[in-house]
């Protein structure tokens, strides 16, 4: 089975491209469910230069550093959602702005 | 013409995704993650990686934006949620997604339909090396995963717990 060659600089700059919207969308977003998309943007970027560089060179490392970060992406979202629980029910509010009491 | 594939996959996640960090409204912009995550699985079956696309939308798209919904449509409890949830699924706001998948739609079509002319080359690298490559020189990477996975469900099962911090006799 035959799949096209996509030069692989074009497949970074897409994964640089996608990882900097979410950076924008971690600095601009206030709202914490906003906030976790964007990081969940970032990690999918990340797994998609992985990709790119596996098929670069016809190797599976690529797509098990894919699955790892999966396996991150899944346990951070898992604690994080409880940490917006535990947000909503503190503060009554998902503003990532009102939890900065540690600022003093 | 089938590197024309990749360029539009491209370009439907570029755009679903500008959408999702400019949405005002969470389950709107969860709906266009889907369609981000998709076009990305696209591009992982277009560079060889059909096992890591098959991951992507059913881990990516299947649960962790499952998750995600579970906990918009949670914290709605007890607020007016029924008109709320009227207002977000109105049906124009469908629109938009339903033409980005169906570009998608569109490519997938075109390849099992005309069988894609792809050019040489390029290999695919199948779940048989993955899996072998994944048990065999990774295998500590994997308990080291299953042990964060192991931490995660600890942790959110601690986060969750609806009294957190507060005295046991202030419990209803």
């Amino acid at each position: 089975m035959t799949v096209p060659v996509i030069p692989i600089e074009h497949v970074l700059a897409l994964a640089a491209a996608l990882f900097v919207m979410g950076l924008v969308g971690v600095l601009v977003r206030r709202n914490v469910i906003f906030l976790l998309m964007s990081l969940e943007i970032m990690m999918n970027a990340c797994g998609l230069a992985f990709i790119a560089a596996g098929a670069k060179w016809g190797q599976p490392d690529g797509q098990i550093m894919f699955m790892l970060i999966l396996a991150l992406a899944a346990a951070e979202v898992a604690v994080a959602l409880g940490l917006v629980l535990q947000l909503e029910r503190r503060f009554d509010s998902l503003d990532i702005d009102t939890a900065g009491e540690l600022s003093g | 013409m089938a590197l024309a594939l990749f360029y539009v996959a491209a370009a439907v996640a570029l755009a679903s995704t500008v959408l999702v960090i400019t949405r005002r409204n969470a389950a709107h912009a969860l709906i266009y993650l889907v369609v981000s995550l998709l076009s990305i699985a696209v591009i992982f079956f277009l560079l060889g990686a059909p096992f890591a696309a098959a991951l992507e939308i059913v881990i990516y798209a299947g649960a962790i934006v499952v998750l995600f919904l579970f906990v918009v449509m949670m914290l709605n409890l007890g607020r007016r949620s029924a008109e709320r949830e009227r207002l977000w699924l109105r049906p124009g706001m469908w629109i938009g997604p339903a033409i980005l998948v169906g570009v998608l739609l569109l490519e997938m079509l075109y390849v099992i339909v005309l069988d894609a002319p792809g050019t040489t080359r390029g290999t695919v690298v199948g779940p048989k090396e993955v899996g072998t490559a994944l048990f065999g020189p990774y295998l500590l990477a994997v308990e080291l995963a299953a042990m964060l996975l192991l931490a995660a469900l600890i942790g959110a099962y601690h986060l969750g717990r609806r009294y957190l911090g507060d005295r046991r006799e202030d419990l209803p």
